[in-house]
């Protein structure tokens, strides 16, 4: 049987994470990847679907009420087209966790969350306790819904040309509305996909500090996080959180400037390849994970870093 | 207006989880438990709707072993009216956790249900969209802001690109994010009160339903540790490390 993908997408273009999440629908092994398409005006994203490597089949459908991806209409959509496939996979993003356990109480079947590998059509890797343990889980049955950890597999490539069918809409439960949305805007990479991110925390002292982050940031062609505690102590939007109960990220290069590495944002960074951190608390968790800690004045080695940067000739890339 | 307020007990989140040498799960011997903190956010919102006058009762709900009844007292402590407790010694996966609280809701009635986003335990982030799918209801999931109003109740949700806001129809399940609020903590007047307050017991079997798990963990291991520790003296060694080392710039 087939396995579907659903896709995230703002009805122009497909979001990073869902190349990662067909890249862990492939690895499955179970058969054919097709991915769903729902939104309205949404032939752009579903020609970028198809452009995805590895996909045999986009399943576009094109209705005013999918527009928003409200969970009610649109975990209905997926039950409606379920029976097609053997596993259903959405990424472990807050659009994939709203969709996903709707889909499976409905088809009374099991979610598996967040995997991180997997190891044959129904056993995978898990993180539990916040990364703090990982746990090999096998289920019982055949039909499964899957969300998964971005950061777990890399992305697919392009350069598909899947064909694109037009499927039908479902009845819409009628039960919830879109009212509005307040995203927030930055001309820098987004988190989850950066390839470098530089983040602080409650050592900035303040928001308007945070230009000591963002101008580092903007001579390497960062995105910018921050710890719980900066986000909580009101330095900056909530979005910025890179942590357990924030965003999960992978970078390249992850810079935790004035981070004490509080084992819930540990847990949001510590897959990161190359860690710098940049603390006056020689004692800080941090520097435990670190592969380059400089002790110092994060106010004093910001500006010291940034025009360091500048004379060895570093740009983004 | 009745909400019903879901707890879970788990180990205290400032305590270091230790898988134990087998294999077979994490270390729970004397280990500190508390209640999930997003289900605090859960039992606070529910009381202050209730404070308020929003709301007319809350019940706490806990299911699993007998030592669930400590974390319900936490909630009635914090002010939820009464306690429900579905007791078992099996372990309880989140599709059985939401058609057990189903057939409460069946009970009860309650027109609005609020667990937290997901427990900081199998972090499974699955039991309230499942029990508002089961019910056939509408779902506010990681909520930052909850307003009730004729009938309809306007959530404003915590999303990855910012904040998403939804009108639902009621009766909800609402799962709270870390903003929603600042749990409160016990006094221990009330805390003394709470030890008054009734809980009713079930089982499974008599809420009629099959809690059998249906996945199976075959090994818990402890995550591969990371290399760290490296140091270095000031700017101008990181910048050339970053670029000559480690190529990442």
């Amino acid at each position: 049987m087939a396995v579907l993908v659903v896709a995230e997408h703002d009805n122009q273009e497909i979001k990073g994470a869902t190349l990662n999440t067909v890249t862990a629908a492939a690895a499955l092994g179970a058969g054919d990847v097709e991915i769903l398409v729902a939104g309205e005006n949404c032939q752009a994203a579903a020609d970028g679907a198809a452009a995805i490597s590895g996909i045999s089949k986009v399943r576009m459908v094109d209705n005013a009420v999918y527009a928003n991806a409200l969970a009610e209409p649109f975990a209905a959509l997926v039950v409606s087209l379920a029976g097609d496939y053997s596993h259903i996979v959405l990424s472990h993003t807050t659009h994939g966790k709203n969709i996903a356990p709707r889909v499976a109480a409905l088809l009374d079947i099991v979610q598996v969350s967040d995997i991180m590998e997997v190891k044959s059509p129904d056993t995978f890797v898990r993180p539990i306790y916040a990364g703090n343990a990982l746990a090999t889980v096998q289920a019982s049955e055949e039909k499964l819904v899957i969300t998964v950890r971005g950061t777990a597999f890399d992305k697919a490539e392009l350069g598909g040309n899947a064909p694109v069918e037009t499927a039908d809409a479902s009845d819409d439960p009628g039960l919830s509305s879109f009212v509005g949305q307040e995203l927030t805007r930055s001309e820098r990479p987004e988190l989850t996909s950066a390839r470098i991110v530089v983040s602080g925390g409650r050592g900035m002292q303040s928001g308007d500090n945070f230009h000591l982050v963002e101008t580092v940031a903007d001579k390497i062609g960062a995105g910018v996080g921050a710890s719980r505690a900066a986000v909580d102590a009101g330095y900056v939007p909530n979005d910025y959180q890179v942590g357990q109960t924030g965003k999960i990220v992978a970078p390249e290069l992850y810079m935790a400037i004035g981070i004490s590495g509080a084992i819930q944002h540990l847990a949001g960074m510590k897959d990161s390849k190359v860690i710098v951190a940049i603390n006056k608390d020689e004692e800080a968790p941090i520097f435990s994970v670190a592969d380059y800690g400089l002790v110092g004045d994060l106010f004093e080695e910001m500006p010291a870093l940034a025009a360091e940067l500048d004379k060895q000739g570093i740009k983004p890339r | 207006m009745k909400i019903l307020v879901a707890v879970k007990q788990v180990i205290d989140y400032n305590v270091k989880v230790r898988v134990k040498g087998d294999n077979t799960g994490v270390e729970l011997a004397n280990v500190k438990m508390s209640m999930n903190p997003f289900d605090e956010i859960a039992v606070e919102e529910a009381v202050r709707l209730l404070e308020a006058g929003t709301a007319s009762e809350v019940i706490a709900i806990s299911l699993g072993e007998a030592k669930c009844t400590e974390t319900i007292r936490t909630a009635l402590a914090m002010g939820a009216d009464r306690g429900i407790h579905v007791k078992t010694d099996e372990e309880l996966q989140p599709l059985a956790v939401a058609k057990l609280m189903k057939a409460v809701c069946e009970k009860e009635s309650p027109d609005m249900v609020i667990v937290g986003k997901q427990a900081i335990d199998d972090d499974c982030s699955q039991t309230g969209q499942m029990l508002a799918a089961l019910m056939g209801w509408a779902q506010g999931t990681f909520a930052s802001k909850v307003d009730v109003a004729d009938g309809k109740a306007e959530v404003t949700r915590e999303v990855d690109g910012g904040l998403e806001t939804v009108s639902l129809s009621m009766p909800i399940v609402v799962t709270t994010d870390l903003r929603l609020n600042e749990p409160r903590y016990a006094s221990l007047p009330n805390i003394m009160k709470a030890k008054k307050k009734q809980i009713d017991e079930y089982s499974p079997e008599d809420l009629g339903v099959d809690a059998t798990p249906r996945l199976k963990t075959l090994r818990v291991d402890e995550p591969p540790p990371r290399q760290g520790g490296g140091k270095v003296a000031d700017v101008a060694e990181l910048v050339d490390k970053l670029k000559n080392e480690a190529g990442v710039i």
